[in-house]
């Protein structure tokens, strides 16, 4: 299964301030552990949300808003993609991780949908799907 | 303690299991010699943290807690064999003394170069000395932390089978005294495509969904390319680690598309592209990139995984499926054949040769196949003669191969698939 693991902002990271070395560090060793372990897939760190906008969607309409955003702990501050064989599993690597930020903060660990979570419903995509195949194999026989 | 607390330590502690034992298990194989014995000792192991994390809690460096009590466990071991067995005094105040040596070298560097105790712990699991099965049996138990229940349950053999075998496999090695190392020099190669082929079994085992139960084959194929993954960042220079992993990657990314609702197989050109998984794919292209990179720096040939990648690749890079280049393909069928050659190998050829340079071409090589005895009872060979037949508007032919191929064929959703292609055929002849 793969998770989405998100580093929740701080009012540092918001603030821009840099990491220390000593944490980029930790967070190095840390990353490298993760991909010795073979469960990352990718990870990247974002910038604070004064540098991002939102786009909200009302009907028709579209209303973009500037950053920055202010329900700081909300906000999202970097991620990782990993593929782990558990919730449990993941639970224990984000306990590994150093301290993100230098005040408290938080990691959330979401799973991703996989096709077998759809289970035997069949969504309109999957039929589309279905005929395009049957058309295919009848092309294939004409 | 309430019940949901315990049960959620207890999954806990699994967790941490699973990410620790392959470690714990490499660190003890070097401090005894032995693999069975590190397993016992890791076992021993868990089965302490089992019984205290619930009341303890989960320590806060949970693989160093479960490498401390091994080494307790595994010195009361010693000190007990060298009671018991008089006459091997010396032999086990050796060991002893070997193992508290590697006690005390192991307290200095807990975590320094575990990689290297890891990488052993591979090429003892994959020894050529083991049956595949035992070998990947004993892969997917020391290094993907699996029960021997979760794989019985994946291979659809009964769970005493599996225990059999690993039982036996430890026995085999302990007997032959396998060294606990790394090959070198010329026995390198042989060992490490033995852990490679282990490894694409394990994948393909999850990937063909050829026997076991539905849920535990998906995992499979993801444990497979963890490990291979880990053996990638453990022999970071080797082109055909990297290949492997391309090869597994790219093969990953077209999982979403491979079934349809049903969970009938859609064929390679028929799938929706659009599902195929762009971050896998990107993964794979970057490892395929490697490994070409190292072979060509090594001044090797590529190796039989990354032309398999770089065919995967091929269709990968294809947007839509008329945008393959089948030329390179074929080109990469035919330097497959020089290095492992294999008639399913060339009936791929045949199929690439087909696709780039028209049906008659492909017929050639499929009809000098006829007379291989190893594709006798194999139904694709009369399944692609039929479909190249039928492009040349032989269609009575084609369907005589059809109904062959319907005949030869195992899986019954693929016979009714041939029977209605040969029926339809026929009614094309008639009109």
């Amino acid at each position: 299964m793969r998770v989405m693991v998100f580093v929740k902002a701080s009012p540092e990271s918001e603030a821009g301030v840099m990491p220390s070395e000593e944490l980029l560090n930790a967070m190095g060793d840390y990353n490298e552990e993760l991909v010795k372990a073979g469960i990352m897939l990718a990870g990247d760190g974002l910038k604070p949300s004064s540098a991002g906008a939102r786009v909200h969607f009302s009907g028709k309409s579209r209303t973009v808003i500037d950053g920055p955003f202010a329900e700081t702990k909300e906000l999202v501050a970097g991620y990782w993609l990993w593929q782990v064989r558990s919730m449990d599993e993941a639970i224990e690597w984000v306990k590994r991780c150093p301290n993100p930020m230098m005040s408290d903060s938080d990691i959330e660990i979401r799973p991703v949908f996989e096709p077998e979570d759809f289970g035997a419903e069949f969504t309109p995509e999957r039929r589309e799907q279905e005929e395009r195949l049957r058309a295919s194999i009848a092309s294939q026989q004409a | 303690m309430s019940g949901d607390a315990s049960s959620s330590t207890h999954r806990a502690v699994e967790a941490v299991w699973r990410i620790e034992a392959p470690r714990l298990i490499a660190t003890l194989a070097r401090m005894t010699g032995d693999v069975g014995t590190a397993e016992d000792l890791a076992q021993d192991a868990l089965v302490a943290a089992l019984e205290q994390w619930p009341t303890s809690g989960i320590p806060d460096r949970p693989g160093a807690w479960l490498t401390a009590a091994a080494k307790r466990r595994a010195i009361d071991a010693f000190r007990r064999e060298r009671m018991l067995e008089e006459k091997h005094a010396t032999l086990a105040h050796e060991l002893t003394e070997r193992g508290e040596h590697a006690l005390t070298a192991l307290d200095e560097s807990i975590d320094d170069d575990i990689g290297d105790d890891l990488l052993r712990l591979v090429f003892i699991a994959c020894h050529p000395l083991l049956s595949r099965e035992a070998r990947v049996a004993l892969t997917l138990r020391l290094l993907g932390g699996l029960t021997t229940d979760e794989i019985a349950r994946a291979f659809l053999v009964p769970e005493a089978t599996v225990a059999q075998r690993i039982v036996r496999a430890k026995r085999t090695l302990a007997a032959a005294r396998v060294p606990f190392e790394v090959p070198r020099g010329a026995e390198l190669a042989e060992r490490l495509a033995s852990v490679l082929e282990v490894i694409y079994l394990v994948f393909n085992e999850g990937y063909a969904a050829t026997a076991g139960d539905a849920w535990i084959r998906p995992a499979l194929s993801e444990e497979a390319l963890r490990l291979a993954r880990i053996v990638a960042t453990l022999m970071p220079d080797e082109s055909e680690v990297h290949a492997l992993v391309a090869l597994l990657e790219l093969q990953a990314s077209r999982f979403p598309a491979r079934v349809d609702a049903q969970g009938a197989p859609v064929l390679l050109l028929d799938q929706n592209r659009a599902r195929w998984d762009r971050l896998l794919i990107q993964r794979g292209l970057a490892a395929l990139a490697r490994a070409e990179s190292l072979a060509e720096r090594a001044h090797h040939p590529l190796g039989p995984y990354a032309l398999q990648a770089a065919i995967a690749a091929c269709h990968a890079r294809a947007r839509v499926a008329s945008d393959t280049d089948w030329a390179r393909i074929a080109a990469l069928y035919d330097a497959l054949g020089e290095i492992t050659p294999s008639p399913v190998v060339e009936l791929n050829r045949a199929v690439a040769v087909a696709m780039a340079f028209g049906p008659a071409a492909g017929l050639e090589i499929v009809d000098a196949l006829r007379a291989e005895p190893a594709l006798a009872g194999y139904h694709l060979l009369p399944s692609v003669r039929a479909d190249l037949l039928a492009r040349l508007g032989r269609g009575a032919e084609a369907r005589a191969e059809l109904e062959r191929a319907a005949a030869l064929t195992r899986n019954e959703r693929e016979r009714a698939l041939l029977q209605a292609r040969a029926a339809t055929l026929g009614r094309a002849g008639e009109s």
